[in-house]
């Protein structure tokens, strides 16, 4: 089996490691570097439990072959807290309890902060669509949507605060 | 399985010819989940994304020119192609969610030879061509042409789709694609339709039907597209578009849609399609 040499940067870190050619990015962020945050649901791209962004771009790694990466960018949810000082959207997951059995926790935080870079200030609706590749078995997705609009709240704040 | 990724369509097309049960792809959002059930199992992955040519949309000398491994995502965001082909551009942003739309390319959804694909109804009623690499060079057929049946294209196991070609339409044309699925979001069309109408004031002059997932491969209704023209959109005419949409169909059954409900459903979509189109065609879309 052949095993390539891979070059990337994962969570700010330029990063290398081996993996052979059909190993998936998720399995390769799990096994060789470590980063268990992300999850792996179905393996299939349905759930978006193994959500990370590749170049910017939300993506279900468990789709991708790991030797695909060479290059990119990788942010996984490991990558989303600033130090110690967690991310908006982890502040108001735990404070809104919008989790339960946390499995889907990590990918639903990368997905709400691509939706939120790219959309700021998401009416309720466009938080519902944009979350639509993320599954939840447990919340009900109420408390998820809501935590997302209270992120978003205080990032906008942060950023005028910030003018 | 060995992983290359060529950086010129010439080398892509040395490593197919070369290399017996080697694949292309793009997005994978079909061919990883294949390859992991061990139903698909290629020699060789081939990835087409580090080639420039079919990561790329220009627009120049009055049509589009789409890379076939280009994300839909890449469409979808493109306001000016939006505008100009709004029900292509419907069809790729019905393609699973973000995390799969920032993946899954046209040329993936053609040569997937699935009948429900969303993206495909569109580009044949747009007369889209695909442009199709092989050892031999390169050759342009009509995107109706490509799938030929379940899982099935007319490409040879060493040729790929390099880009597809999009004429701009012709003045007050309009097209839209619309889609039933049993829930919202996330999930494979039970019927596609979609209708481009060119508009001569509030007559229809030309006109292409298209419907998804209701046959082997996406049909054109021929039927339809003669009741619509010369026509100025009434009752009538809806009613005959909508038979003309049901006889057009012969679906399967499955759990997502009789093939009673697929045929009569059909024919709604065909109907709703075709006023959309008439309005954009109207407004200058």
């Amino acid at each position: 089996m052949s095993r390539t040499h891979i070059n990337c940067i994962v969570n700010g870190e330029p990063i290398d490691f081996l993996a052979a050619d059909a190993t998936s990015l998720l399995d390769a962020l799990r096994d060789e570097l470590g980063l268990i945050g992300t999850k792996e649901g179905c393996g299939t791209g349905d759930c978006g439990s193994c959500s990370v962004l590749v170049d910017g771009k939300l993506n279900c790694s468990c789709l991708i072959l790991a030797p695909e990466v060479e290059g990119r960018e990788i942010l996984t949810v490991e990558g989303i807290a600033d130090g110690d000082q967690l991310h908006p959207l982890q502040q108001t997951f735990l404070e809104g309890a919008a989790l339960q059995c946390g499995i889907c926790t990590p990918g639903f935080l990368v997905a709400a902060k691509a939706l939120l870079d790219a959309n700021p200030d998401p009416t309720e609706t466009e938080i519902r669509y944009g979350l639509a590749g993320n599954l939840c078995r447990c919340t009900g997705y109420d408390k998820i949507v809501r935590a997302v609009q209270e992120a978003a709240v205080k990032l906008n704040s942060t950023s005028k605060q910030g003018v | 399985m060995q992983y290359v990724a060529p950086t010129t369509v010439g080398e892509a097309c040395s490593l197919l010819a070369d290399n017996p049960g080697s694949r292309v792809f793009a997005g994978a959002t079909d061919l990883v989940p294949q390859m992991r059930t061990g139903r698909l199992e290629p020699s060789v992955m081939v990835d087409l994304k580090r080639i420039e040519r079919l990561m790329s949309v220009s627009h120049a000398d009055g049509r589009w020119t789409v890379g076939a491994a280009t994300p839909a995502s890449d469409l979808t965001h493109n306001v000016e192609f939006t505008t100009m082909h709004p029900g292509i551009s419907e069809g790729a942003g019905l393609i699973g969610s973000d995390q799969i739309q920032n993946r899954s390319s046209l040329g993936g959804n053609l040569c997937n030879g699935s009948p429900a694909a969303d993206s495909v109804p569109a580009m044949i009623a747009s007369g889209a061509r695909a442009v199709i690499a092989g050892a031999g060079g390169e050759r342009t057929v009509l995107v109706a042409d490509v799938v030929t049946g379940p899982g099935q294209t007319s490409l040879s196991a060493d040729e790929f789709i390099v880009e597809f070609e999009i004429d701009d339409p012709p003045a007050n044309t309009g097209d839209a694609y619309l889609r039933m699925i049993p829930r919202t979001e996330m999930d494979i069309a039970v019927v596609g339709a979609a209708v481009r109408l060119t508009m001569d004031g509030d007559t229809v002059s030309a006109a292409s039907v298209v419907l998804g997932a209701v046959a082997p491969t996406a049909v054109r209704v021929p039927d339809a597209e003669a009741a619509l023209i010369g026509s100025s959109l009434d009752d009538d005419t809806l009613a005959a578009v909508a038979t003309a949409a049901s006889a057009a169909c012969n679906p399967i059954d499955d759990k997502r849609g009789t093939i009673e409900y697929r045929t009569q459903v059909a024919g709604v979509l065909a109907k709703r399609a075709a006023v959309i189109a008439a309005e954009r065609a109207k407004n200058g879309a």
